[in-house]
C-alpha cells in the first residue's frame, strides 16, 4: 500500500512491522514523532524516559532479555546517552538493539551542530542512513537483523530532511508474528563489565567490525548508478537527493552502510570513473574514510562543512568547482532586496513563562547594557534547554547562559564557587530539571553553593509539542501514572527553602525571588502553571482603556505577541489574548483589565 | 504531467502545515511522485512556517530550488516578501490579505511593509501576483479560520486536476464541525481565482 509518511513516521511503522517489543526515548527535534507514532500502536511498550542515557539503558535492558528494542533521540541526546552507547558495544546484546540518532543539521531547533556519524566509529558502531522515508521503513527491518546477527547495538542516523520530510513509501510488510517472549540469559562474562570480562570484549568487538566490513560489501542497498562517467559522485542521506537533483548525469554511489563503508564496493567505483567526489552533509566523514582507502577524492572544497545543505548551495558549490557549467538563468531581481523585518521565535500569548522571566529582568538585569561587564548589585542568571530559553530576546533578555539539559545548575554552582561578586539565579524548566537538573541540585545541597534555583513548571514538555514526564503524570500513551511531586522531590534531594508560586503572580515571583536571594544556603522557587497550548484553558481576553492609557510603553516589556500599538496607544488583540493578566499586573494606570 | 514546484508560507498557528500536507497527498492520490518538507521555527505559535511541496515523475530533492519555485502561496504578506526570490521567473505569486505584526516591529525601528512594497518585492520575479481577500471570503462562509482553504482553492484552479481531487481530501482531513464551511471556503477561492485570473487576462 502506497502511504505518504514522513521519515519519522516511517522509521516508527518498520520499527513495529519488524517487530520492535519495547521502545523508549526523550523528546527532541526532529526524533520526537517516532515515539509518539509508536505510541499509537499496540502491542509494543512505549515509554517517554526521564532522559536519553535512561532511555537506551532501558532498551538496552530489554534487549539483554532477547526481545527487539529502541531508542530514539535528537543528535545532542546522544551525547547524553554516549555512555550507555559504547557499554552496549562491549557487551552486545541478544534480541536487537536499535538506537536511532535524528541529527539537526543548521540547528532549526537545537543548540548545537554536531555529525553523530563519528560516534558510530568512536563506539565501532554500525550504522546505516536512510536517504528518504521508503528507505527509512525497509531499514529498519534490516537494522534489527544485523543487530541480531553481529550481537551488537546499530546506529540508525536520520537528519532534519529525512525525519521531517514526507515522501512515498510501499508500505509492504505487516508486523512479524513469530515474536519470541523476553527471557534473560544468565551470562557474566557478557554482561557484568569488570575488567577481567571488558578485556576479552574488546576482541569480540574488534572481530565484529571485521566481519561487518565484508557483510556490508553486499548490502542490497547500497547502490552504484553508472552514467556519465566523468564524474562519480558518492554520498548518502538527504545529500544523496540534492545530489541526484543538480548533477543530471553524473555516476553515483548512494551509501546506507555508512559505517564500515564497503571498501570494495567504493574501490570498484572509484575505478569506473574519471574523478570521485563526494557530497555530504556537515562533516568530510565519507571523504576521510575514501581518502584512507588511497582514493583522490574532494568534497569540503566546494561544499560547507557547517549547516543544512539545500539543491542550491550544492549547485553553487558545483559551479564554482567547475563541476557544473555556469548555472543556467536563475531569475535575480533589478533591485537588492530591502532589508524586511525579522519574524524571530517569541514566548506565546499567555505564556506562563514570561511573569517570572519579566521579574528576573527586572531584579537581575535591572537597566544594565547587555553584552558587557556585571555591575554588582546585578545578579547572573544561568538558563537551561526549553521554550523559556526564548526570554534570552528582548524585550525579556532576562538570561546570561544556555548551554545543555540542566546545565543552568553546575553553572550556578561553579560561578558562586569562583566568588563572582554577584548572587546567582539558575532557570530550567520541569521537564530539564528531571532530565539533567536533579543531580546538579544534590550538588548545590552537598557542596553548600548559595545559589537559587527557579524551576519553571508548565507542567509539560512544551517545546517538543506537549509531551508527558513524570512530573506530570501522564504516559507516552496519554494514560494516567504515578505523578512525581517536584517540592517533594526538591525537599527530598535535601533542599530546605523551597517556595511553590502561581506563575502569573508577579507580586509572589518577585517577593520569593527577593526572599532567596537573601538566603544563605541553596533555595528553589517552582514557579508554576501549565501551558496554555498544551490544557487549551480559553480565558476571558483582556483590553487597554484606551483613555486611561500613557503611552508608557511599560507593557510592551514583556513581548506578548497580543499587544501591539495603534494611534501610539496599546491595544490587545482579543484573538489573541490568553487572559493571563501580568499586563495588567504591570500597567502603572491600570489601564489593563478583563474586557467585559 | 507537468512537474509542480511549490512554497506556502505563513506563521506558525494559520494552518500552512494543514495546507500542504493535504496538497502533497492529494498528489500522491492523483499519480505523481510526491516530496515535501516543512521548516518550523522553534516557537509553537508566531514563528515563521515554510513548506515545500514537490510534485513530478520522480522527484529527488524535497526541498524546491530557489528561483525554480512555481507558486509561491503566502499565507501572510510578509512572509511571501520574503521568500519572493524562491519564485521562478513568470511564477505565480498567490498571497492571502492577511499580516502578522512580528515582535520586532512593535515598538522597533523597521515598518511593517505596505503591500505596495510587497507588490514591488514579488514583482521583480513575476507579474503574476494576486492579492485574495481571503480573510473576507472565510468570514462570509462562516469559519474565519478557513483561511488556508480559500488559499488552497485559489491555488486549485491553476492546477490540472478535478476538483473532486481536492474536496475528496479535504473531507478526509477535517472534523464534521467545520467540513461544511470549509468546503464552502474551498470554493469560493477557486470562484475567485477564476474571476481574477480573467480580469488579469493571463493566457494559461
Amino acid at each position: 500500500m502506497k502511504q505518504l509518511l514522513s521519515g519519522n513516521e516511517a522509521l516508527a511503522l518498520g520499527a513495529y512491522h519488524a517487530g520492535v517489543i519495547v521502545a523508549a526515548a526523550y523528546p527532541g527535534t526532529p526524533s520526537t514523532e517516532i515515539l509518539e507514532n509508536l505510541a499509537r500502536l499496540d502491542g509494543i511498550y512505549v515509554e517517554w524516559s526521564t532522559n536519553e542515557k535512561v532511555a537506551l539503558e532501558v532498551a538496552m535492558g530489554a534487549a539483554y532479555g532477547g526481545v527487539r528494542a529502541l531508542a530514539t533521540m535528537k543528535h545532542v541526546g546522544l551525547n547524553v546517552a554516549a555512555d550507555p552507547f559504547f557499554a552496549a558495544s562491549t557487551t552486545g546484546i541478544i534480541g536487537g538493539l536499535v538506537v536511532v540518532s535524528c541529527d539537526d543539521p543548521g540547528e532549526h531547533s537545537s543548540q548545537g551542530e554536531q555529525d553523530n556519524r563519528h560516534l558510530a566509529r568512536f563506539a565501532k558502531v554500525p550504522m546505516l542512513e536512510p536517504t528518504d522515508s521508503q528507505e527509512a521503513y525497509d531499514l529498519m527491518d534490516w537494522v534489527f537483523k544485523i543487530s541480531e546477527e553481529f550481537d551488537t547495538p546499530v546506529l540508525l542516523r536520520a537528519t532534519t530532511r529525512i525525519s521531517h520530510c514526507k515522501t512515498v513509501v510501499d508500505v509492504n510488510r505487516a508486523r512479524k508474528s513469530d515474536l519470541k517472549p523476553a527471557s534473560f540469559i544468565r551470562s557474566p562474562s557478557k554482561y557484568v563489565m569488570v575488567p577481567s570480562n571488558a578485556r576479552p570484549r574488546r576482541n569480540v568487538m574488534e572481530d565484529r567490525i571485521v566481519k561487518l566490513c565484508s557483510y556490508v560489501e553486499n548490502f542490497p542497498m547500497n547502490q552504484m548508478i553508472l552514467q556519465d562517467r566523468k564524474l562519480g559522485i558518492v554520498t548518502s542521506g538527504v545529500a544523496y537527493q540534492y545530489a541526484r537533483e543538480v548533477f543530471k548525469n553524473a555516476s553515483f554511489l548512494k551509501l546506507v552502510t555508512t559505517y564500515p563503508i564497503p571498501a570494495n564496493l567504493v574501490r570498484r567505483f572509484a575505478k569506473e570513473v574519471e574523478r570521485v567526489v563526494v557530497v555530504e552533509e556537515l562533516d568530510p566523514y565519507l571523504e576521510e574514510e575514501l581518502r584512507c582507502l588511497g582514493i583522490p577524492v574532494a568534497g569540503k572544497e566546494f561544499i560547507p562543512i557547517i549547516g543544512e545543505l539545500t539543491p542550491e548551495i550544492v549547485e553553487q558549490g558545483a559551479t564554482k568547482a567547475g563541476l557544473l557549467p555556469a548555472a543556467k538563468h536563475v531569475s535575480k531581481p533589478a533591485a537588492p532586496p530591502p532589508q524586511l523585518p525579522m519574524r524571530r521565535p517569541q514566548l506565546c500569548a499567555g505564556c506562563p513563562h514570561v511573569g517570572t522571566e519579566y521579574i528576573l529582568r527586572k531584579l537581575c538585569f535591572k537597566d544594565s547594557k547587555v553584552p558587557g561587564p556585571i555591575k554588582e548589585d546585578e545578579i547572573i542568571v544561568t538558563s537551561d534547554i526549553g521554550c523559556y530559553t526564548l526570554g534570552v530576546y528582548p524585550p525579556l533578555a532576562a538570561l546570561d547562559t544556555c548551554a545543555c539539559m540542566g546545565a543552568s545548575i553546575g553553572q550556578a554552582i561553579g560561578l558562586e564557587k569562583a566568588k563572582v561578586p554577584n548572587k546567582v539565579v539558575a532557570v530550567l524548566g520541569d521537564s530539564t530539571f528531571l532530565h539533567g537538573g536533579m543531580t546538579g541540585l544534590v550538588d548545590a545541597v552537598y557542596n553548600q553553593a548559595n545559589i537559587t534555583v527557579i524551576i519553571l513548571d508548565n507542567v509539560t514538555t512544551a517545546m517538543t509539542g506537549h509531551q508527558g514526564h513524570p512530573g506530570t503524570g501522564i504516559s507516552a500513551r496519554g494514560q494516567k501514572v504515578t505523578v512525581v511531586k517536584l517540592e517533594e522531590v526538591v525537599r527530598g534531594l535535601g533542599v530546605k527553602d523551597v517556595h511553590v508560586v502561581n506563575a502569573f503572580d508577579l507580586k509572589a515571583i518577585e517577593s520569593a525571588l527577593k526572599h532567596c536571594l537573601d538566603a544563605k544556603e541553596p533555595s528553589v522557587i517552582i514557579s508554576r502553571a501549565p501551558c496554555p497550548l498544551s490544557v487549551r484553558v480559553v480565558n476571558t481576553p483582556y483590553k487597554v482603556d484606551a483613555d486611561e492609557c500613557t503611552s508608557c510603553y511599560i507593557c510592551l516589556d514583556i513581548g506578548c505577541p497580543a499587544i501591539s500599538l495603534a494611534d501610539d496607544k496599546a491595544v490587545i488583540d482579543a484573538s489573541v489574548c490568553g487572559g493571563c493578566t501580568v499586563c495588567a499586573q504591570i500597567c502603572p494606570q491600570q489601564a489593563i483589565a478583563k474586557a467585559a | 504531467m507537468k512537474d509542480v514546484n511549490v512554497l506556502m508560507v505563513g506563521v506558525g498557528g494559520q494552518g500552512v502545515i494543514l495546507a500542504s500536507d493535504a496538497m502533497s497527498e492529494i498528489g500522491v492520490n492523483s499519480g505523481y511522485d510526491v516530496k515535501k518538507t516543512d521548516s518550523l521555527g522553534m516557537a509553537q505559535r508566531g514563528g515563521s512556517v515554510v513548506s515545500h511541496v514537490r510534485w513530478g515523475e520522480h522527484v529527488f530533492s524535497p526541498m524546491v530550488k530557489r528561483g525554480e519555485t512555481d507558486f509561491l502561496v503566502g499565507f501572510e504578506q510578509l512572509e511571501a516578501a520574503r521568500y519572493a526570490p524562491y519564485l521562478r521567473q513568470g511564477g505565480v505569486a498567490i498571497v492571502a490579505d492577511v499580516t502578522v505584526i512580528p515582535i520586532s516591529i512593535i515598538g522597533g525601528k523597521t515598518p511593517y511593509p505596505s503591500w505596495k512594497e510587497i507588490e514591488n518585492i514579488l514583482s521583480q520575479y513575476t507579474d503574476q501576483i494576486y492579492l485574495i481577500p481571503a480573510p473576507q471570503i472565510a468570514q462570509e462562509v462562516g469559519n474565519p479560520r478557513a483561511i488556508n482553504m480559500v488559499i488552497l482553492g485559489f491555488l486549485s484552479a491553476f492546477l490540472e486536476l478535478a476538483p473532486e481531487a481536492w474536496t475528496g481530501n479535504i473531507r478526509r482531513r477535517l472534523p464534521p464541525k467545520f467540513l461544511e464551511s470549509s468546503l464552502k471556503a474551498f470554493s469560493r477561492g477557486v470562484e475567485e481565482a477564476k474571476v481574477m485570473i480573467q480580469a488579469k487576462g493571463v493566457k494559461r
